[in-house]
């Protein structure tokens, strides 16, 4: 067996061994927490390299080449529970991906926290979050997953509430944990009912996991309510899970609201990685979800509720884009979006398609946020774009990199990684059999991704600078944005540099990223591309992300804005689908007004039962347990007490009159003994007459 | 051996008895210690008196034990009617009274 395979588990027990120590180092500390964080990740990154590099050129016949390593966890009975971890292509490219994001971003916030008090603490979370990402990408266990899964949702929960003295960062923390909590929960329903049916949650173990042939088909057979395979209400099961963490459409409330946390938060783990952790879940059960791809024949009925789920998301979350203003909130909302053309790649295309753009979406979002980062840095702390405007004479490195975020976001063509890995989602609706709907909600998304963006783009980097409007023009220039350092553009360079050249492993032309992760060896085919159908979806999606440049362009870029009160262009035009679309479909409203009122009510109710009738019940047994005892009291003292006082008593009394008997006169004394006596002469004499 | 025959025993007999109930009644009576080991005295020499009547009419009156025990009796009595003054004086010295009536001091 491989090296790297035995020592896979030393890639997330690096990060975990430097916040470990980080957890007990004091404040001073900085130089030390940064070093020691970045130097783990480092050796993790080459760990990875390594790793993956052992899965290049190895493709078998059966698949992908891949090496399982388990041992046993625990004995309960006769059961014995294994963990371990596991190797395939599609763990390798991920822990690429996640630890090279990692390490610029943590490299990206020695500059952006370098004011920040807590910088120590800040690291220990950083590094807290790789290793459980780490660690959930290795797992060849549902449940070793499930542990690093809700480790990865604490350290979520700690990074948003990092500046928890404020009281929106709190409330953002509360409700990304309890959101993604409702997801958690049924989706370990689903591992409990996975195992209950396959007896086992090792993935691969020889031909004995849970995702072999051998086992599902085993219980591919078998059908549970309404019909439905199990396979396919397991893998709808743990899809919810997916649904909390990757913000999927009813529970991608939190996402938007994780904002308040620290920008590298945001771009680390609610762009680039955790959120992609329930894509990557997805594709690492795909099996269950689809068992034609292991060869046991079936209708994958579970991917079609992933294609919907995905389709709409990608939409909905574009539509609220369109109309918000905070710089953050718009990136949030494009990435619930761009997670639902993953769901949807995966649900119409298999792994490849949606693995490829989470790849791509990771390196172009992260760059997007770190670049927000750096403009609300520069801005010192400003996040309305209407109060931006003009950065492009202040800050050219940040422009330069954005724009080649935002042109990979949009999917400007050829050169940039989003056009083709968003292509490749488009082509597999475009061809998928159950439905052309998808196909027309994706090209909508994507048109709207490009016009948000764009709109995004012109209202931050162009026109006039707006930030000095609220304190003057004599204070203006003391206040006026700069760039960031270099300790923070460096990592958006070599991001910008990623976000272009990604795309080019997973084009029609060279399909390396698709074949890779099936399998097979790759082969170039120029011709490939002129495909009448491949070139019909391509020039479609070029002429879609044109139109919708074109038309941000156009109503905000035509007319520089001119002041930070100035009205929207669309809620001039028709300000009812605005300010609906502002208030983000009114779902928070909708949740507070059914959901958590009702919550409130049962909560209520509760505590009335609580307090009429259980702790009436209590208080009645506790006065009968009192009056009990109060009679018991009254029996002994009146009864009891009484009675034996009463018997003492008299024992004293017949005591007393019995010892007057003894009165110390011995001439008495004398006197019973003479009656004695004489008493004793009588009987004789009268015993001697009756004989 | 002297006139067997001119009075019975039990006249003798008789006599030691109302003896000893006199001293009895003495003992008990009397309130005075001192009339008190009179009363004693009295029937210390009833129970004498009945020895020696016993002795007399034994079928062997030869042997003189009757006589002896008498005589060590009467010795025995009179050291006791020493040790009792002594006693009685003690008390008084004491008590200031020889009244035994308010001698009652062991009482329960």
């Amino acid at each position: 067996m491989n090296w790297i395979v035995e020592h896979l588990w030393l890639i997330p027990a690096l990060p975990l061994l430097a916040a470990a120590v980080l957890s007990v180092t004091a404040r001073a500390h900085r130089r030390m927490a940064a070093t020691l964080t970045i130097g783990a990740m480092a050796v993790s990154f080459l760990l990875a390299v390594t790793a993956f590099v052992a899965t290049l050129g190895k493709s078998t016949a059966a698949g992908p080449w891949r090496e399982a390593h388990n041992f046993s966890w625990l004995q309960f009975g006769t059961k014995t529970l294994q963990l371990g971890w596991v190797l395939d292509p599609l763990t390798a490219i991920m822990l690429v991906m996640v630890t090279f994001v990692s390490l610029l971003i943590f490299i990206y916030s020695v500059g952006y926290m370098g004011h920040d008090d807590n910088f120590t603490r800040f690291f220990c979370f950083l590094s807290l979050f790789a290793a459980a990402m780490l660690g959930l990408v290795i797992a060849n266990n549902l449940l070793l997953l499930f542990m690093c899964w809700e480790l990865v949702g604490l350290s979520s929960y700690l990074l948003i509430g990092f500046w928890y003295h404020k009281p929106g960062a709190a409330a953002a923390a509360k409700k990304a944990f309890i959101t993604t909590r409702i997801g958690d929960v049924v989706f370990f329903l689903g591992i409990l009912y996975l195992y209950s049916q396959a007896g086992t949650l090792l993935f691969y173990d020889q031909g004995k996991g849970c995702l072999e042939s051998g086992i599902l088909s085993d219980i591919f057979g078998r059908t549970t309510v309404g019909g439905m395979a199990v396979t396919t209400a397991i893998g709808l099961l743990i899809f919810c899970g997916a649904i909390g963490k990757s913000g999927q459409f009813p529970l991608h409330v939190w996402l938007p609201d994780a904002m308040e946390g620290p920008t590298p938060v945001s771009a680390l783990i609610h762009a680039a990685t955790m959120v992609a952790a329930g894509v990557f879940l997805v594709a690492r059960v795909f099996p269950l979800l689809d068992p034609n791809s292991v060869g046991v024949s079936g209708p994958a009925s579970a991917l079609t509720v992933v294609t919907w789920i995905g389709a709409i998301t990608a939409v909905f979350a574009a539509c609220i884009a369109v109309a918000q203003t905070d710089i953050k909130r718009i990136l949030a909302y494009s990435t619930v979006s761009q997670l639902g053309f993953m769901m949807m790649g995966l649900g119409v295309g298999g792994v490849a398609v949606g693995m490829f753009h989470l790849i791509t979406h990771a390196f172009f979002k992260a760059l997007l946020f770190l670049g927000a980062g750096s403009v609300i840095h520069g801005c010192h702390e400003e996040q309305d774009i209407r109060k931006m405007g003009g950065l492009k004479k202040f800050m050219p490195v940040t422009f330069a990199t954005y724009a080649v975020g935002m042109m990979a976001l949009s999917g400007v063509p050829l050169f940039f990684s989003g056009f083709w890995s968003k292509d490749e989602i488009l082509h597999a609706a475009h061809d998928w059999p159950v439905s052309r709907w998808p196909f027309y909600l994706g090209a909508f998304g994507a048109l709207l991704t490009a016009f948000y963006m764009t709109r995004q783009v012109c209202y931050v980097f162009y026109g006039k600078n707006r930030g000095a409007e609220k304190t003057g023009p004599g204070h203006g220039h003391q206040h006026a944005p700069h760039e960031s350092p270099s300790v923070m553009t460096i990592p958006l360079s070599i991001l910008a540099v990623f976000a272009v050249v990604l795309g080019f492993i997973g084009t029609p032309v060279w399909p390396w990223f698709q074949n890779y992760l099936a399998g097979t060896s790759a082969a170039f085919g120029f011709g490939e591309i002129l495909h009448p159908e491949i070139l019909h979806v391509l020039l479609l999606s070029t002429a879609i992300v044109a139109a919708g440049i074109g038309l941000g362009w156009w109503l905000y870029g035509r007319k520089p804005i001119e002041s930070s009160t100035q009205v929207d262009v669309l809620e001039k035009l028709r300000p009812d689908i605005f300010i609906l679309l502002q208030n983000k479909f009114y779902v928070d409203e909708f949740y507070d007004a059914t959901i958590i009122r009702f919550n409130a009510w049962w909560a209520g109710f509760c505590d009335t039962l609580d307090y009429w009738v259980w702790n009436g019940a209590v208080l009645a047994v506790s006065y009968a347990v009192l009056g009990l005892s109060w009679l018991d009291r009254v029996i002994d003292e009146y009864v009891v007490n009484l009675g034996f006082d009463e018997g003492c008593r008299g024992v004293n009394r017949g005591g007393g009159w019995l010892s007057h008997l003894q009165n110390g006169r011995v001439q008495d004394y004398m006197r019973v003994i003479g009656v004695a006596l004489a008493a004793l002469g009588l009987l004789l004499l009268w015993g001697c007459a009756a004989s | 051996m002297i006139s067997q025959d001119h009075l019975p025993l039990h006249y003798y007999l008789i006599l030691s008895a109302l003896l000893f109930a006199v001293g009895l009644a003495g003992a008990l009576t009397r309130r005075n210690a001192i009339l008190v080991l009179v009363g004693i005295e009295l029937m210390l020499n009833a129970a004498n008196l009945n020895f020696i009547a016993f002795w007399r009419y034994n079928p062997n009156p030869d042997s003189l034990i009757g006589i002896m025990f008498v005589i060590f009796s009467i010795a025995v009595a009179a050291a006791e009617a020493a040790v009792g003054l002594a006693l009685i004086i003690r008390i008084y010295r004491h008590y200031h009274t020889i009244n035994l009536d308010k001698m009652d001091s062991l009482k329960g």
